[in-house]
């Protein structure tokens, strides 16, 4: 019988590999799996690539991974924010590589990556500094029907971390409000999906018109207490 | 003569007067963040966020906020009767794809021509973030960028060439700011409204460029 569900957290992410490349769902602290993470940084994999659309806020979840020194490169489109302190420093230091992408560019490879496109044409960032490699040459461009366009490569990653809200032991997945953002393409994008849910129900308990990630995109399932999302990345006003 | 700028409040009431009703739009962090509370009651403006909103609402009463549910600052949202939640690449879609019909952005430099730059001012040691500004400004039909005219020194931030990294190539198609409202094409800059008593001999001279009437 088909059960993607694991007891615990520990078990979830023990086979995660050093130079592992992992994407982090989430925006801001809105659907940021901390659980998981925090299994991560117990587990101990370093040289990680980690694929987020931010870089982590105050001293938890993702910035208290980026703390540990153990991530060699983040992936993400808006890394400074208000309480980015970790990332900033690390990033002035020299000892975290960025690679700065669109967020829509970063969407769009995870979902190519997913579903198995080679490479994709898009109108974003042409003509910007974005438009670079890494090492600095430009991307390749075209004109098609008289627009401009860059040709972007998928991000694949070998795990992706993501924080639903009910799900089963098939791996169907439902979420909660805004913190949908970047689970369901992350889902798709990695070799091995791991889900946190705040409640396990039976097969054929969620809707089947309503499952947002169908259980093929998901490896391991494992429940966490529900703790309210906290705020992050803003100044707050006094 | 002497003129008045429009304060903040009064610049986003003007933009929110050129939206029509249904539109779907999408409000840039910081300055166009305002034009929301200048939506008037009987308007009806389906407000999109990057992070997988339409439909998005104010923001919560105090004690009621739910960081499940924020905007593209981060900011505690509500979520308006017929609002939908969405994941990052259907939201992306909405914009890359031609569907919202306003982004509203804010600038530090806009050439006359309509290229923009508003993510990065490309000083040594400070550290990049883009976000979705580069999408938005390509993606949506209609980019406004809302602003001040005139930098703290008193130079214009509407300008022949932007000298800042750009965020996207001829993608402004109007600049609303305190002191007059302009259209950008590839013929240059066209007045759409000023504020009363500024001469537009005065206009061109604080912008440095000519402006069409």
């Amino acid at each position: 019988m088909l059960n993607k569900r694991v007891r615990s957290v520990a078990e979830a992410v023990a086979d995660v590999k050093d130079g592992a490349t992992v994407m982090v769902g989430g925006f801001g602290t809105a659907g940021i799996p901390n659980e998981l993470i925090e299994g991560l940084i117990e587990q101990g994999a370093r040289d990680l690539v980690i694929v987020n659309n931010n870089a982590g806020n105050g001293d938890t979840g993702l910035a208290a991974l980026l703390k540990t020194g153990r991530v060699r490169k983040i992936i993400c489109s808006f890394p400074r924010q208000a309480d980015s302190y970790v990332f900033d420093e690390l990033y002035r230091a020299g000892k975290l590589e960025l690679e700065l992408v669109p967020q829509g560019n970063l969407a769009e490879r995870i979902r190519a990556a997913g579903a198995g496109i080679g490479a994709f044409f898009t109108p974003t960032g042409y003509g910007t500094e974005l438009a670079k490699n890494p090492d600095g040459g430009p991307k390749e461009t075209r004109e098609i029907n008289g627009r401009m366009y860059v040709l972007e490569y998928p991000i694949y990653a070998d795990v992706a971390l993501i924080r639903a809200e009910r799900g089963d032991v098939w791996g169907n997945l439902t979420y909660r409000k805004a913190a949908r953002n970047f689970g369901p393409v992350m889902a798709t994008g990695a070799k091995c999906t791991i889900a946190t849910v705040h409640e396990f129900v039976e097969l054929g308990q969620l809707d089947p018109e309503n499952i947002v990630t169908p259980g093929i995109f998901v490896s391991r399932v494992v429940l966490v207490p529900r703790v309210a999302t906290g705020a992050g990345g803003f100044k707050k006003e006094a | 003569m002497t003129y008045q700028r429009r304060t903040k409040d009064q610049l986003a009431v003007r933009v929110a007067e050129d939206m029509p009703d249904g539109a779907y739009v999408n409000l840039g962090i910081g300055m166009p963040t305002l034009v929301a509370n200048h939506i008037g009651g009987g308007r009806e403006i389906i407000l999109h966020s990057e992070n997988g909103i339409l439909g998005m609402g104010p923001a919560p009463r105090a004690g009621e906020e739910d960081y499940d549910l924020i905007n593209a600052g981060k900011q505690p949202v509500t979520l308006l009767a017929g609002g939908a939640f969405f994941h990052h690449s259907d939201s992306f879609a909405m914009m890359r794809g031609g569907h919202l019909d306003i982004c509203v952005l804010g600038a530090f430099q806009v050439s006359a021509t309509g290229d923009l730059a508003n993510w990065s001012t490309g000083e040594p040691g400070s550290i990049p973030a883009v976000g979705g500004a580069m999408d938005l400004a390509i993606g949506a039909k209609q980019t406004w960028v809302m602003m001040d005219l005139l930098t703290k020194k008193g130079e214009s931030k509407l300008v022949r060439e932007c000298t800042y990294p750009l965020t996207g190539i001829g993608c402004v198609s109007r600049v609303y700011s305190d002191l007059a409202t302009f259209e950008c094409s590839p013929q240059g800059l066209k007045l759409i409204d000023k504020v009363e008593g500024l001469e537009l001999a005065e206009l061109e001279r604080l912008v440095g460029l000519p402006i069409r009437t």
